[in-house]
């Protein structure tokens, strides 16, 4: 009962039976459920609200409302950092190993502090503080001490007065190494006598192994003895880079009473000012964190703004002057973390009518020199190595390992897509091996409420994953064009059509992995003209977040979205708000704000009935009540808090609520594959998202289709080699992203809001999932076309021809 | 070297180092919604109107466009107080092809450019026409579709 199919794709949404208890009544308590079960919450006090009232509230919420950044964006006003410039401003440059593993045995820089305008030069021996870029574990050097661990490695750093000196002079540094023997692979990594590269208090059990995690639920041995049919494979794929439009870029101004400023493009401000406050020795107090306009993340400025803030902060602070580190884009490509290059195995096995029985995974995945965010990453990757399935049998083992080469990180999906591709991989075999269909088999096995998850989670109402499968089937008459498809292939000789179905599942914020960052502030303010001042701590980074929370502000306080104004996020207006990441910005400060509106209208419900102001009334004299607030010394702040539902994981057995609450997608894709040629184009393309409530529809279609694009990229063109240590790809010119003739010519968007009533006004998480199905959708139509198994990305004209020949 | 340029229809005399591209320069002068993406002319972030074709700023050298005209997005809205948006610039607002903004810039100049060249273009050549601007957020399917609605409405006011 609590899905709603929305079809108007313009706008307002038809919610049907189970609209979730977001109830305005001005002084009442129902504004928003943060407390007890939301859901009898509804049936006690909610229903039978005025429809009216119904009616106003869609229109704010769902509602495909014009997001306000975009007017400064499209004049080319909107400010980014490297459009800041400070009083005496100094420009920084990184001067950074060229060899993968080596001990440092001389530095001279002579010759750079005699190149006009060089300022200052700073090296580990200067680090007034730490050491250490801290982001999980506290490997990392922000400049290295002695040792460099893979090429791109921060050494030094020098400021001058302009960018051009800074540039020349950094050439001019000499550095003297003693090569020690590195270690590339991982599975080479992980073998006795290999060359250690991990600081040994990072690493679990042996050398190199950053981290192991493991679930086992049931007897995997009974599993596959249950089992009709089991197959068994081997998938690998590369590094992804983010290739935000933007690249990674700071400016540190140093302020009075010894506090440091930070300005830059970042998703996670509250990280930046712990690791500045930390490499600078200073109280966290004493760190303030801007974030500017963000030209694009993606999970690429989760941790390396702690990084390129750290090192802006380390200049400004000997120099006592702002400076200003941008990279350029060969730098941000080569040094900047990615997604992490897997080895994935599975065993599968299911019953002669399609039902899974067991699957065993051992997952190994290449951290890179320094742990970053790997432990997380491999964490979300064992949790959704099972897909969104029923599977009573489950043994999973994960490794992250220690290399010399670049340290990987966030990446949209954030380790699930890798093996994503394998789940989705092989449940086709196994649907081919039986005979089934291979939307049908997902069917069959899709997770429903009161099912339990691979880590023996229970899940809740907000499980729509069988209804996205059913829409996406719907949609692109899935027998119908199977059978076209069969048709055209019949026909035709050079060319072959393909389709593939990929169902996911994602966990939505950080879960049982760091339970202790999912929380969110938000701090309100009613101005005495009746405009509303609203700070969070998430940050827009062109998801259309700012929007998303103005909207939810708007329909909590019942104002105008045009009275309200979401203030630059500044890490000293509201206390740590989590990072923005793991697809929680609209859930966590969205009920962080609801939460505050709630105060909020209390005291405004008193102010306006001391004026005999109706309830119906206070919308639209609120300046009045403002006023009043104001006049009689009224406090008219308030303060919003949301921490995340309690998940119970345990880390020994893997088992236990892993996430509060899960979003689900299924996408399908039609290909046509040139076999002369080996090129992929994308005819055809559906996307079902369950998201729970959407709030504002065009920027979550949006954000879909772009999903999808950074998909297709991921299966079939980007890529980067490694070889010894040294990548590929030095800029855009090499690594190929999507251009707008690469992407499809179609793509359907379409949501079922499977309404997860803890979140505000039903909304879960939804940033990353569109990556993580559209990329198996493509790679299976691929497999489809030429009939073969794919076993590694990404499927470039050449991979794609030999798998042609092979097939 | 001294240079003279008109840009946004200002006649500017300017100062410029050997080797200084464009971009560098108009971004000095302050010209900053002129977006650095990639200096290899890869992604179309910097793109401005050089007399009346769309170039990569990144790969102008500054003294080349000596004497030239330069359009930058800044010089597209109307430079009176209402500040009128041109109509790709309205519809890139309005119709959701705008996330984070940095390509924005770049893009909208591009199909500014591409629609004074060819007031009806089809898909196909509205692909053509911003191939050269890459995208890393909207999947390109919202500024496509602006694109096409710009173009509808200034053929209209063109008719009136």
């Amino acid at each position: 009962m609590l899905y709603s199919l929305s079809s108007n794709r313009a706008g307002n949404v038809s919610l049907g039976v189970g609209i979730p208890p977001y109830i305005a009544s001005w002084g009442g308590e129902s504004l928003a459920y943060s407390e007890g079960d939301p859901y009898t919450q509804h049936g006690r006090s909610s229903v039978g609200v005025n429809r009216q009232q119904n009616r106003e509230r869609e229109a704010i919420i769902g509602a495909s409302i014009v997001r306000p950044d975009a007017a400064d964006k499209v004049r080319g006003e909107a400010k980014f950092v490297d459009d800041l410039s400070f009083a005496g401003m100094l420009y920084a440059k990184v001067i950074r190993s060229t060899v993968p593993h080596a001990r440092i045995t001389n530095l001279d820089f002579s010759r750079v502090c005699k190149h006009a305008g060089v300022v200052c030069i700073v090296t580990a021996d200067d680090v007034p503080g730490e050491n250490i870029v801290h982001v999980i574990y506290d490997d990392q050097p922000a400049l290295a001490d002695g040792i460099v661990r893979y090429i791109g490695e921060p050494i030094a750093l020098l400021a001058a007065e302009d960018r051009r000196s800074a540039e020349r002079a950094a050439r001019l540094a000499i550095i003297d190494y003693k090569e020690i023997e590195a270690v590339f692979d991982p599975v080479a990594a992980l073998k006795p006598g290999a060359p250690v590269v991990a600081v040994p208090k990072v690493v679990e059990q042996r050398p190199n192994l950053f981290n192991a995690m493991h679930i086992r639920k049931g007897d995997i041995e009974q599993g596959f003895a249950e089992a009709d049919i089991i197959v068994e494979e081997t998938y690998h794929t590369g590094y992804q880079e983010h290739a935000y439009l933007e690249t990674q870029g700071a400016i540190a101004v140093p302020e009075e009473n010894g506090a440091m400023v930070i300005y830059g493009t970042m998703q996670c401000p509250f990280y930046v000012q712990a690791a500045v406050a930390k490499v600078l020795d200073l109280p966290l107090s004493k760190v303030r964190v801007v974030q500017t306009t963000t030209g694009g993340a993606f999970g690429g400025k989760e941790d390396i703004p702690s990084v390129t803030s750290s090192l802006a902060a380390l200049l400004a602070w000997k120099s006592r002057r702002p400076v200003k580190l941008i990279l350029s884009r060969e730098e941000d490509i080569l040094t900047s973390s990615k997604r992490h290059p897997s080895i994935v195995h599975y065993k599968s096995g299911a019953r002669s009518d399609g039902t899974l029985t067991a699957v065993e995974v051992d997952l190994v995945y290449n951290a890179g020199a320094y742990q970053t965010l790997s432990s997380a990453v491999l964490w979300r990757g064992v949790i959704h190595a099972t897909g969104p399935y029923r599977i009573p049998h489950v043994k999973i083992d994960g490794r992250s390992v220690a290399t010399n080469t670049v340290p990987c990180g966030a990446f949209r999906g954030f380790g699930s897509p890798q093996v994503i591709f394998a789940h989705e991989s092989q449940l086709d075999r196994l649907a081919d091996g039986l005979g089934i269909d291979r939307l049908e088999i997902r069917r069959i096995n899709a997770l429903k409420t009161g099912d339990r998850t691979a880590t023996n989670q229970r899940l809740g109402k907000s499980t729509g994953v069988m209804e996205t499968i059913k829409e996406a089937g719907k949609r692109i008459r899935w027998k119908d064009r199977l059978k076209s498809v069969n048709t055209f292939n019949e026909k035709s000789v050079y060319h072959r059509r393909g389709l593939g179905i990929s169902t996911v599942m994602y966990g939505v914020g950080l879960g049982g992995k760091a339970p202790f960052l999912d929380k969110a502030g938000a701090y309100m303010k009613l101005e005495a003209d009746g405009s509303l001042t609203i700070a969070v701590g998430n940050v827009e980074m062109g998801q259309g977040f700012t929007t998303v929370v103005t909207q939810i502000a708007s329909e909590a306080m019942q104002i105008p979205m045009n009275r309200i104004h979401i203030a630059p996020i500044d890490s000293s207006r509201v206390p740590d708000s989590g990072p923005t990441v793991a697809s929680r910005g609209t859930t966590m400060s969205g009920l962080a704000v609801i939460n505050a509106a709630k105060k909020l209208r209390k005291r405004i419900a008193k102010v306006a009935g001391s004026l005999d102001i109706t309830e119906e009334e206070i919308s639209a004299r609120l300046n009045e009540i403002a006023q009043a607030f104001w006049m009689r010394n009224l406090d008219p702040a308030v303060e919003g808090w949301a921490a995340g539902a309690p998940v119970s994981w345990n880390p020994e057995t893997g088992l236990g609520d892993a996430y509060f609450v899960y979003s689900y997608a299924t996408h399908i894709a039609e290909v046509d594959v040139d076999v002369t040629t080996g090129e992929v184009s994308v005819e055809d393309f559906v996307a079902i998202h369950d998201s729970g409530k959407i709030i504002n529809r065009q920027l979550a279609t949006g954000q879909i289709e772009g999903g999808i694009a950074q998909g297709l990229g991921f299966a079939l063109m980007e890529e980067i080699k490694e070889r010894n240590g040294e990548l590929s790809v030095k800029g855009l010119t090499t690594y190929r992203i999507p251009t707008v003739r690469d992407v499809p010519s179609h793509a359907h968007v379409d949501f079922v809001e499977a309404l997860y009533l803890k979140g505000p006004y039903g909304a879960k998480g939804l940033g990353e999932v569109p990556l993580m199905a559209a990329h198996a959708a493509i790679s299976r139509a691929v497999a489809h076309a030429i009939n073969t198994t794919i076993t590694s990305y990404p499927l470039s004209p050449e991979q794609v021809k030999r798998n042609v020949a092979l097939s | 070297m001294k240079i003279e340029l008109i840009v946004n229809g200002k006649q500017q005399e300017l100062d410029s180092a050997p080797g200084e591209t464009l971009l560098h320069l108009l971004r000095r002068i302050g010209y900053k919604g002129v977006k650095k993406g990639c200096e290899s002319g890869d992604c179309g972030a910097c793109a401005v109107l050089l007399d009346d074709r769309v170039v990569n700023s990144c790969l102008v050298l500054a003294a080349k466009a000596d004497g030239h005209r330069v359009t930058t997005v800044e010089g597209l809205a109307g430079q009176d107080k209402t500040g009128e948006l041109h109509p790709v610039q309205e519809a890139f607002l309005e119709h959701g092809a705008v996330q984070c903004g940095y390509c924005s810039p770049g893009m909208i100049i591009a199909a500014v450019d591409l629609l004074a060249h060819n007031p009806n273009p089809s898909d196909q050549e509205i692909k053509e026409g911003i191939s050269g601007n890459l995208c890393r957020c909207t999947g390109y399917v919202k500024q496509i579709e602006a694109i096409r609605i710009a173009a509808e409405k200034m053929r209209k006011s063109a008719d009136v």
